[in-house]
């Protein structure tokens, strides 16, 4: 158990690098699943197992989904792997790198500090789980699912062509001129203009 | 992995990338949770990684919403072209 | 009965109340109606606890109507609470009454004016207020309807907003008085600082049983609340407002600076009787500030042509009477001279609004005169009234109460022959300038024609109060006419009753030099001004009557000497400091801020990386301060 453990942890790690230095997009995102799968592997080893399949079910199908959806929408193609190239220089990640290492040596210090890592308890059922969720976690829930729905509302406002401001209709427009390609025009020109 | 996502935040320009790596930062947040939980046998880990399941999925719908509108906007997925508010 | 107490103050604010939300949408008929029926309730409610009052006196001689707490600090705990005694009750009654014949004379004379609605609106706000003043069970509350009528003073003064002299005659009156309210103010604090309660009547207890006599702080509350009586009562230093004040329309004349809210300070002082009884010095203040001011404003009488600014320094000078009475210890006799003073100063001013209407707002006597067949209802009523205020012997309600004031500055022991004569004087000086105004209105030439001719309603509040400046005296006949002290004896068991000294001569004796000195004075005032104009005319002319007149005229040049004392000096301390040095630091204080936002505006570049590597750098710095803690 302790070995698949640490394989999976470290497939997690290196897609989730792999991903980040991805130039395509579609390739990025298909690390990121992996790296997902990975800690759904992770979360089982842990004993975990409702919250594995969760995030089988929900970051790696749902979210994901989301996440190719928008990119076939926007379909990029070969010049936005050029773009990138252009963006994405070795050098831009001394900074950043050096900043997460601070944090991350940090995080362990303290975490050192507390205390010696002992061989895990029982492991957490999904009853317990449940149980916690509608007991005293219940106004959390409802908290959740508020933002879930102000989230979906969100979400169709401000992707709705008919949103207001400046930002109507001549965008609509553009975005079929350059983006051409037929699976752009089948899911960006949803049936929402009346020709 | 936290560390990587923000990592990939910082670097990368794509909105895209950004939003992925935002992924991976609330994955690694809820994997913490969940890690402790199962170390201290407690089921509220599991019960934050549930809420974090659900923030990301909100931020994940609103967050792509807004991707599509700003590349309507500027036909690019630059997150530097969107300063127009700088002080 | 008693516990109908809250409705005499609450239906004429409800009035206001209305007529000030409703008011711009309502025809005249029904916001006359609210505005004179609000009063006229009020008034009966008066008269049925009146009645009560004197079938059934509550025990101890007073009733006090706890309605609510007002606030409650740290032991300190206004009520708002009305208390009821003989003197409050006269006031009030006198108050309800008068407001509600002058609100019946104003629905005919402010009948064609635009703010109608409006006017009635202030005019209930003032009755409210000055009955929550008269009412008022604790100094604070009584301090809201004092600041109240001194807000009503000022919107009716400047009622006809769009001519500004009338507006800087109603800012006039406000600040002035607010000087006068200021030395109050400090007087409270004073009372609750040192006695620790703001309530009327556990504060005169405690007064009497903490101080002395001639305890220092007596004198300084005394002193400090005289202060405010003479700002509202416009008493000797303050008095520069009121004449001005008659820029307002003449039923508020009546009814704020003549009949009610000029003589809250009087009410105050007599509240507080306690405090002066305790202190010499403060008693002796307030005989001195009523006998100068008597006799000042008398004298500026004499010179004025305006109709009513004779009658508005004719109040000064009465209501520095009241004082003098008050100062002497005659304190019924003061509450007495309030109450008829109150029927016929308000008679006199609805007498000439109605000259000044058929004038067509003229309000010059000299360009008046003959006017006695063409308006009889108001020669007549001035007639009266007139009488009434130089107090003609036995048929006035005038002769009655001044005589006794009088009476008291000679019997009591604190007075004396020279207060006695000097009062005397002033009746003189009453009598000559009350029937100046007369002849020279009323009789003589007819320079003008007066043109129209005023209705019932304005005639039947100038009848009735006609009839209670006659016979409003009747209710304390003195005992050498053998009547009974009915009105000093009622008041007794709120006031005390002014002390016996060892008089020079008695009573009858002092009203009949009294009486001589009237006659005097209406003598000399028909010989000057209706049998031989010319000659008051040269004496006018001739250097000293110039200059004295040109004095006097300008109210002994109080205000020319508040503008050199205190109006320039202020004025060029404004101008010189028109850069604000104070503002120096401020300016400063904006200019940093300027420079903050210079330098923090760079960081605001609108990149969400940018953001994002501020907050990472600011995560890193927090727990490394966490770790190494």
């Amino acid at each position: 158990m302790a070995v698949l453990f640490y394989i999976a942890a470290l497939v997690a790690v290196l897609s989730t690098v792999l991903m980040l230095t991805r130039l395509n997009s579609v390739h990025a995102l298909l690390y990121l699943t992996v790296s997902l799968l990975a800690v759904a592997v992770v979360f089982y080893t842990l004993g975990a197992i409702f919250m594995a399949v969760l995030e089988v079910v929900v970051y790696a199908g749902a979210i994901m989904v989301l996440f190719v959806f928008v990119v076939m929408v926007l379909n990029l193609g070969n010049r936005a792997v050029e773009i990138e190239r252009a963006w994405v220089r070795p050098g831009m990640f001394t900074g950043p790198v050096i900043l997460a290492a601070i944090l991350g040596f940090e995080v362990a210090y303290l975490l050192m500090r507390t205390g010696s890592f002992t061989a895990p308890a029982a492991p957490v059922g999904p009853r317990q789980v449940a149980l916690a969720l509608y007991g005293p976690y219940l106004l959390g829930v409802e908290l959740a699912s508020f933002l879930l729905l102000g989230a979906l509302v969100g979400a169709y406002h401000v992707g709705s062509r008919r949103a207001p401001g400046r930002m109507d209709g001549s965008g609509s427009d553009r975005i079929r001129v350059t983006a051409g390609g037929d699976l752009v025009r089948a899911g960006a020109d949803r049936p929402s203009r009346p020709a | 992995m936290f560390a990587l996502g923000l990592i990939g935040l910082l670097v990368r320009r794509n909105l895209l990338f950004i939003l992925m790596s935002i992924e991976v930062m609330l994955n690694a947040a809820g994997l913490a949770f969940v890690a402790a939980g199962a170390r201290w046998g407690q089921a509220d880990g599991q019960v934050m990684f549930l809420f974090i399941l659900a923030v990301a999925a909100a931020e994940v719908a609103v967050g792509l919403a807004l991707l599509l509108r700003l590349y309507h906007r500027f036909q690019s997925l630059d997150a530097d072209a969107a300063d127009e508010m700088r002080g | 009965m008693f516990h109908l107490l809250w409705l005499v103050p609450a239906l004429p604010f409800a009035g206001a109340a209305i007529l000030m939300l409703f008011g711009p949408r309502m025809s005249r008929r029904p916001a006359a109606w609210i505005g004179c029926g609000s009063i006229g309730v009020s008034a009966a409610i008066s008269i049925l606890i009146a009645w009560r009052f004197l079938a059934q006196p509550p025990a101890g001689g007073s009733y006090t109507q706890q309605l609510w707490t007002w606030m409650s600090v740290a032991g300190f705990q206004p009520g708002i609470a009305f208390y009821l005694d003989a003197l409050s009750l006269v006031m009030m009654l006198v108050v309800t009454f008068v407001s509600f014949f002058i609100h019946l004379y104003s629905v005919e004379y402010m009948g064609d004016d635009e703010g109608f609605s409006r006017f009635f609106a202030y005019m209930n706000l003032f009755v409210a207020s000055m009955i929550v003043l008269v009412l008022g069970d604790n100094l604070l509350f009584l301090y809201l309807g004092w600041e109240g009528v001194g807000l009503c003073s000022y919107l009716l003064i400047g009622f006809w907003y769009t001519d500004p002299k009338n507006g800087l005659a109603a800012q006039k009156a406000f600040i002035v008085t607010r000087v006068g309210d200021t030395a109050m103010a400090l007087g409270l604090f004073l009372l609750f600082h040192q006695l620790g309660t703001i309530t009327i009547q556990p504060l005169m207890q405690a007064a009497q049983q903490h101080w002395a006599g001639g305890s220092p702080y007596a004198t300084a509350a005394g002193l400090l609340l005289l202060g405010g009586a003479c700002g509202k009562s416009a008493q000797l230093p303050l008095q520069t407002w009121l004449p001005d004040a008659m820029a307002g329309p003449t039923p508020t004349s009546a009814l704020i600076h003549a009949a009610t809210m000029v003589t809250a300070g009087v009410y105050l002082i007599a509240r507080t009787h306690v405090l002066y009884s305790l202190s010499p010095v403060a008693q002796t203040a307030v005989t001195v500030v009523g006998l100068a001011t008597l006799l000042v404003a008398g004298f500026a009488a004499l010179t004025q042509d305006d109709i009513k600014r004779i009658l508005a320094y004719s109040t000064i000078s009465q209501i520095g009477y009241m004082f003098f009475g008050l100062g002497v210890g005659a304190w019924t006799a003061a509450i007495f001279h309030f109450m008829t003073h109150a029927f016929f100063k308000a008679l006199l001013f609805l007498a000439s609004g109605m000259v000044i209407t058929s004038m067509h707002h003229e309000q010059n006597i000299f360009k008046m005169g003959g006017l006695r067949k063409e308006l009889p209802l108001a020669y007549w009523a001035f007639v009266i009234g007139g009488c009434s205020l130089a107090g003609v012997p036995l048929v006035t309600a005038g002769f009655y109460s001044k005589g006794l004031i009088l009476w008291g500055a000679l019997s009591s022991p604190r007075g004396s022959e020279t207060l006695w004569a000097l009062g005397v004087f002033g009746v003189f000086l009453t009598a000559l300038y009350t029937f100046r105004l007369i002849f020279i209105v009323f009789h003589g030439p007819c320079h003008h024609k007066p043109s129209q001719k005023t209705g019932m309603t304005m005639g039947v509040p100038v009848i009735v109060l006609c009839v209670l400046s006659l016979v409003g005296g009747f209710v304390n006949l003195p005992a050498w006419l053998g009547g009974h002290p009915w009105f000093v004896n009622f008041l007794g068991a709120a006031l005390p009753a002014t002390a016996e000294g060892h008089p020079a001569f008695g009573e009858l004796a002092s009203e009949g030099l009294v009486s001589l000195a009237l006659a005097i004075g209406l003598v000399a005032a028909w010989y000057f001004f209706l049998k031989r104009r010319e000659l008051s005319e040269w004496l006018a002319s001739t250097g000293l009557g110039r200059l004295l007149h040109r004095w006097w005229y300008n109210d002994w040049g109080m205000d020319w000497l508040y503008d050199r004392l205190f109006v320039r000096p202020v004025g060029w301390f404004a101008r010189a400091n028109k850069g604000d040095a104070v503002d120096l630091v401020y300016d400063g204080a904006a200019a940093v801020t300027r420079l903050g936002w210079r330098a923090l505006r760079t960081t605001e570049t609108g990149r969400v990386r940018w953001y994002a590597a501020g907050l990472l750098v600011g995560t890193v710095i927090f727990v490394m301060i966490l770790a190494l803690l």
